[in-house]
């Protein structure tokens, strides 16, 4: 029978009651569609104003320079000793030979990166035979320049509120003209570190940093949280002292970030004496915070795992810790590194720990051991924040786009996981 | 099998990595400090790493008092060789370090700062007196008697009639900041010493006198808005009403969509301020450990790349970034103190 035809068979008032909770149900149906919605409204916009304001960050604007590399650049034995920011100035005074008066020139200098002189370095490093001979380079611009490119420059401004004056802009247009000025894929954010230049300026050795200080977290608190939980849900007895440690786990997992920073700077560096700002530190830190979190996943997989199980292995004449290891262990794994994946994502997002144990600091070279100095991603984006020139606010953009990306890569591994290998009683 | 071997490697591994020497010689420079100093001594760092053979210098932004605490505490690998400061370093600072056997201290002046308040390009240029920044921020302000009463003043016209009729609204650095430090000093004893009452207090009792001038008022017209500057910055562009204060270097980068308001008839200008006719300015510094000059690879090259003409001078790099360079007298007595590594007398 449909319910919304009633028959004559119930009374007025049974209608009106039937009517007023259909009509609760509609409410609330449409209460949590709301929330749903408004939910997904702030996803968007929050994605929409990254991904919008950061795109940009991927492209960058080069400029072509004839140069020549004559010997007398490079009066030294030491060819990392030349006067390659000379080189580039000639490169741009004959281009446009009609620049005269030290304002204008300096002006003028500035179109081009600093990275410009430190990119020809390389090359000769490289291949000495260069000097002597002339070719064609492509060079990072300089950040007003670029931002001029990606329109974040208003011309329509008085001069001397712009970062690029009147002149620089005709420079720019004939540039531009000549076919000298491009926007290309940007590589340097990609493999080079931190840099005060926004053009130079890249995530690697963030990326690195973080690489580093998550290994350590993994490699000690993965261990190190699966025995305990292992301890505790299939060896500990069940007494007061057991519930305590239990209760003062589950409170340790709700501890703000930051108190483990303070712990960490007392036992680790104090204490200890490990250096600062080092991933060794970071991960040390990282693994009281995220111990907690491993801990409680891997005790409620273990728990998922039917008694019947432990029986049977009991029954056919395992010992405890057979059983525990053949076959409660192997059908728990699954959602125990479920739950450390989803700890690690944590650990990477973590800034405030490392503000008390110096990570938050400029690192240009990129990391190559445990024992280097290094910042980690969201320490970057931090920095970059909060830097004054214009061109780290894409800069910041494009940091938390990618590790947006990792932790959403590591969370769909955590799904694909569970999928996976999960199985049902 | 298979998980034991898996838990017996990680162990192995763990060990491993804990027994790896912590106390491995540092070859590169550790430095700490003030956030104001941060973006300049970290282009001269990255300028030095790249063109020298030594590793980039490892720079963190403690704040100024943070990175003198670090910087006292001892002599030794683990303790930072250089620290910058948007103030000079303090008496008992000097004492502290040299408690923990830190002798031989280098101060090293490297340039001003300006201190700037600044309101969204949208509204028109304010022009203030330092007097009426004290009277428009402090927590207490002389009456017509001379009395001290709690600040009555709602509207820049309440304080100076002309002044345009907003309310105040300033946004500002938290207490932990140089910035902060710098401005109470600066543009609030400047201005409170305009107060006969309290003139006459600061001569009696200077104490009193600074506790007066340095407490801003906590009923909302002062906002402390962090110690970061682009936000301040953002936040100007969102409500013309508001003033904010923050370094000049931002001011510099921004100068499309904010204007520094005049203080006592100056515009906060590079020139004005390089002149010293802005009042609102401060010298930046930072501190070299002696000792550990040739222990830590790299320090007189560094310290040699950060006392040239090309990066401090008129027209050197750091310029370019908006710090403001000294006049040529000092910056040569500076350089030659930094040649020959003199320390600083004690206090």
């Amino acid at each position: 029978m449909q319910p919304s035809q009633p028959t004559n068979a119930f009374s007025p008032e049974f209608n009106k009651r039937l009517k007023r909770r259909y009509r609760a149900e509609q409410r609330f149906k449409l209460m949590g569609i709301g929330a749903i919605f408004i939910a997904l409204a702030f996803l968007v916009f929050l994605l929409s104003t990254i991904i919008s304001g950061g795109y940009s960050a991927f492209k960058q604007t080069y400029i072509k320079l004839d140069v020549t590399l004559d010997k007398e650049y490079f009066p030294d034995e030491d060819l990392a000793r030349g006067d390659f920011q000379g080189i580039v100035k000639k490169s741009l005074y004959s281009m446009f030979s009609e620049v005269s008066g030290r304002k204008d020139k300096r002006m003028l200098n500035s179109l081009v990166s600093k990275g410009a002189a430190f990119q020809l370095m390389d090359m000769v490093e490289e291949d000495p035979s260069l000097i002597g001979t002339s070719f064609s380079v492509w060079v990072p611009a300089k950040d007003d320049v670029d931002m001029l490119m990606k329109g974040n420059i208003d011309m329509d401004q008085p001069e001397g509120n712009r970062r690029i004056k009147d002149k620089q802009y005709e420079w720019i247009t004939a540039l531009e003209n000549g076919e000298r000025l491009q926007m290309r894929f940007n590589k340097t954010f990609f493999s080079s570190g931190d840099s005060r230049e926004p053009e130079l300026a890249g995530i690697l050795s963030a990326v690195k940093g973080s690489f580093y200080t998550l290994v350590i977290t993994l490699l000690l608190s993965f261990p190190m949280g699966v025995a305990a939980a292992i301890y505790l849900e299939e060896f500990a007895p069940d007494n007061k002292f057991t519930d305590l440690i239990e209760i003062n786990i589950n409170n340790l997992a709700a501890v703000p970030s930051i108190i483990f920073g303070l712990l960490g700077l007392a036992i680790f560096i104090n204490f200890w004496g490990i250096p600062r700002s080092t991933p060794l530190v970071g991960g040390l830190v990282l693994t009281l915070m995220t111990l907690p979190t491993i801990i409680i996943a891997a005790r409620a997989s273990l728990k998922s795992v039917p008694p019947s199980i432990r029986e049977a292995a009991l029954g056919v004449g395992a010992s405890k810790v057979q059983t525990v290891f053949h076959h409660v262990l192997p059908l728990a794994l699954p959602g125990m590194l479920t739950g450390t994946i989803i700890g690690m994502a944590q650990a990477l997002g973590e800034t405030a720990p490392l503000l008390m144990i110096g990570m938050v600091a400029f690192i240009v070279d990129v990391p190559t051991s445990f024992t280097d100095p290094a910042a980690a991603l969201p320490v970057q984006i931090y920095l970059w924040a909060d830097s004054p020139e214009r061109a780290f606010t894409e800069k910041t953009s494009a940091a938390i786009m990618i590790l947006l990306g990792f932790l959403i890569l590591m969370n769909a591994a955590a799904v694909f996981m569970r999928k996976k290998f999960e199985i049902k009683w | 099998m298979k998980i034991k071997g898996l838990i017996f490697a990680g162990a192995l591994a763990t060990a491993t990595i804990m027994s790896s020497p912590a106390h491995a010689n540092r070859d590169y420079i550790s430095i700490v400090g003030s956030s104001t100093v941060y973006p300049f001594a970290t282009v001269v760092a990255e300028q030095f790493g790249k063109t020298t053979q030594f590793k980039t210098p490892k720079i963190e932004s403690t704040g100024s008092g943070g990175g003198l605490k670090l910087f006292c505490a001892g002599v030794g690998v683990d303790h930072p060789d250089i620290t910058n400061a948007s103030r000079a370093i303090k008496k008992s600072e000097q004492e502290k370090c040299a408690a923990n056997g830190i002798k031989d201290i280098i101060e090293v002046k490297i340039g001003y700062d300006g201190i700037v308040l600044a309101n969204s390009k949208k509204a028109d240029q304010i022009e203030l007196t330092r007097k009426d920044i004290f009277m428009a921020l402090a927590k207490e302000v002389p009456g017509k008697d001379g009395k001290l009463m709690a600040n009555p003043y709602k509207t820049w016209k309440d304080v100076n009639s002309s002044l345009p009729p907003v309310a105040i609204e300033v946004l500002g650095p938290p207490p932990t900041s140089g910035t902060r430090d710098a401005f109470v000093e600066l543009a609030m004893e400047g201005g409170a010493k305009k107060f006969e009452s309290l003139a006459a207090l600061r001569k009696e009792d200077k104490k009193a006198f600074q506790n007066i001038a340095h407490t801003l008022r906590e009923d909302g017209a002062y906002v402390e808005a962090g110690e970061n500057d682009n936000l301040i910055v953002q936040k100007l562009q969102a409500n013309p009403n508001a003033l904010g204060i923050f370094g000049f270097s931002f001011l510099d980068q921004n100068s499309d969509v904010v204007q520094g308001s005049m203080v006592d008839g100056e515009a906060p200008t590079f020139e004005n301020i390089a002149d010293g006719k802005y009042p609102v300015s401060r010298p930046l510094f930072f501190y070299v450990k002696k000792a550990h000059v040739g222990t830590i690879p790299g320090i007189a090259e560094y310290l040699a790349e950060f006392a040239n003409e090309k990066a401090w001078g008129a027209e050197g790099y750091l310029a370019d970034k908006g710090m403001i360079p000294m006049p040529d007298a000092e910056r040569q007595q500076f350089a030659s103190d930094v040649k020959n590594l003199k320390p600083m007398a004690m206090k």
